[in-house]
């Protein structure tokens, strides 16, 4: 199972690859190579930090082969930063826009009595039919750290509920986002990665 | 819902997980990895690994550990001990870490705060702050003083303006041990934790004195602790993450159970 890797930079991605070569998965890193993206059998953008660190994937042409490649109908998974690159853009960083793939802004955790960031485990409300969360059964955990976050749609495959609900998931056909770590979440953590290496890609129509 | 973290401290020396009093009597508490993957599979939700001897000579033992514990481990992993410069911390995230601990280097240069945040964003930056209280100061509790090098030095520090400037140069969370609790087995200092817990808008994790299931309880109430360490009450299987969250989880307490 190889899975391409995008590195713009932005945090460390060991943790990720690690648990991808744990479930057997063959990642290949790039921070530039567009062939990569093109012969994509799927795609992970991780992301740790700040929103701005995506310019990067405008910089280096990665943005219109990864939209590409998305339109091949190849299984996407971005994941915290990589999930809310998705969207139209963040409030973190209000002059770098987003793929928009989603119509909706990511934006900052309302100001509460609640500490931001928003850094533990939570549980999720998965929607019914998400292919991404199969399995995950009520009561399971995840790991999140994160300060922004997207709103609930009817993209949205999980929410999760601090200070206000928010989409912990998100997923349309072959494109898929979690706000939480999976590669940090333990078992369930696992169980979802796993849901994303058995897809495989579909001719889009 | 958002749960209260159970994080489970290994101290190590030369590769291997120890536990003693105050760093002397030190016993073999067995190998990092194996007891790494042990607290995971039981339920703690995160696991902190100190080098409690941090010398020079044993960073290349010390990244190896790090390395073989990272490698099968599926939760939050923080590392701490000797990190001095933003290489060292790079070494560390490149070894598997998702967070590192900073600690003295970090009293004596505050900006290597803002260099790992900028390089590996504030979710990686745990600033961890030993201090006893002071019966000198006006309020014995937020002027509580900073020491440094695992306790032996003062600083002239206080605990909750030291906690605001880490939060101000971008940490992500705050790891304060009690000087006075720890050891003692007779419950965290919530006064003070809620103090610095209340002055900073990031997550706090209570250290130092954990004894009885009541402590955590404790210091997750009174003490408003987001996460708290336990480190001597898991070791030689005195007590597992599993059966102190089932406890919490009675006593009313948000926790991950583990499936």
């Amino acid at each position: 199972m190889r899975v391409t890797v995008i590195d713009y930079k932005a945090g460390n991605l060991t943790s990720v690859l690690k648990a991808l070569r744990h479930l057997g998965a063959e990642p290949i890193v790039t921070d530039s190579d567009l062939s990569l993206v093109e012969s994509a059998e799927r795609i992970v953008l991780p992301g740790v930090g700040h929103f701005q660190a995506t310019e990067r994937l405008d910089a280096t042409g990665l943005t219109s082969a990864i939209r590409a490649a998305i339109s091949r109908g190849v299984p996407f998974l971005g994941i915290c930063v990589g999930m809310q690159w998705l969207y139209a853009g963040s409030s973190e960083a209000t002059q770098q826009p987003g793929l928009g793939h989603f119509a909706e802004p990511c934006t900052r955790f309302a100001e509460s009595s609640e500490k931001v960031p928003h850094v533990g485990w939570n549980s999720l409300d998965v929607r019914h039919g998400s292919r991404l969360l199969a399995g995950v059964e009520p009561g399971e955990f995840v790991y999140f750290t994160h300060s922004y976050k997207v709103p609930v749609t009817s993209d949205t495959a999980a929410t999760t509920f601090y200070i206000e609900p928010f989409a912990a998931a998100v997923e349309r056909g072959n494109v898929m986002g979690v706000q939480f770590h999976p590669e940090k979440s333990g078992a369930t953590g696992l169980k979802i990665l796993r849901n994303f290496l058995d897809m495989q890609a579909k001719e889009a129509e | 819902m958002i749960t209260k973290r159970i994080i489970a401290c290994l101290d190590v020396h030369g590769g291997r997980v120890v536990k003693g009093v105050q760093f002397v009597d030190l016993v073999d508490a067995g190998d990092p990895a194996t007891q790494a993957a042990r607290h995971a599979r039981e339920g703690a939700d995160e696991i902190v690994l100190l080098d409690i001897t941090a010398t020079h000579e044993g960073r290349q033992t010390l990244l190896d550990t790090v390395r073989r514990t990272a490698r099968e481990l599926f939760v939050p992993f923080c590392v701490g001990g000797g990190i001095r410069t933003a290489d060292d911390a790079a070494q560390v995230f490149e070894a598997g870490a998702d967070k590192v601990s900073v600690n003295s280097a970090a009293l004596k240069d505050p900006m290597l705060i803002d260099a790992i945040g900028r390089s590996f964003g504030a979710q990686a930056v745990v600033v961890a702050i030993d201090a006893r209280r002071d019966p000198r100061a006006n309020d014995p509790v937020r002027d509580a003083e900073v020491f440094a090098q695992g306790g032996r030095k003062p600083t002239g520090r206080r605990v909750v303006e030291w906690a605001r400037e880490a939060e101000q140069r971008g940490a992500g969370e705050i790891l304060l041990t009690s000087m006075d609790s720890d050891g003692t087995r007779a419950g965290f200092d919530c006064e003070l934790t809620a103090a610095v817990s209340e002055a900073v808008g990031i997550p706090v994790i209570a250290s130092g004195g954990a004894g009885t299931v009541d402590h955590f309880a404790d210091v997750f109430g009174r003490g408003r602790a987001d996460a708290a360490l336990a480190a001597s009450i898991f070791h030689f299987g005195v007590s597992s993450a599993r059966s102190l969250k089932e406890e919490l989880a009675k006593a009313g307490v948000s926790v991950r159970l583990p499936c």
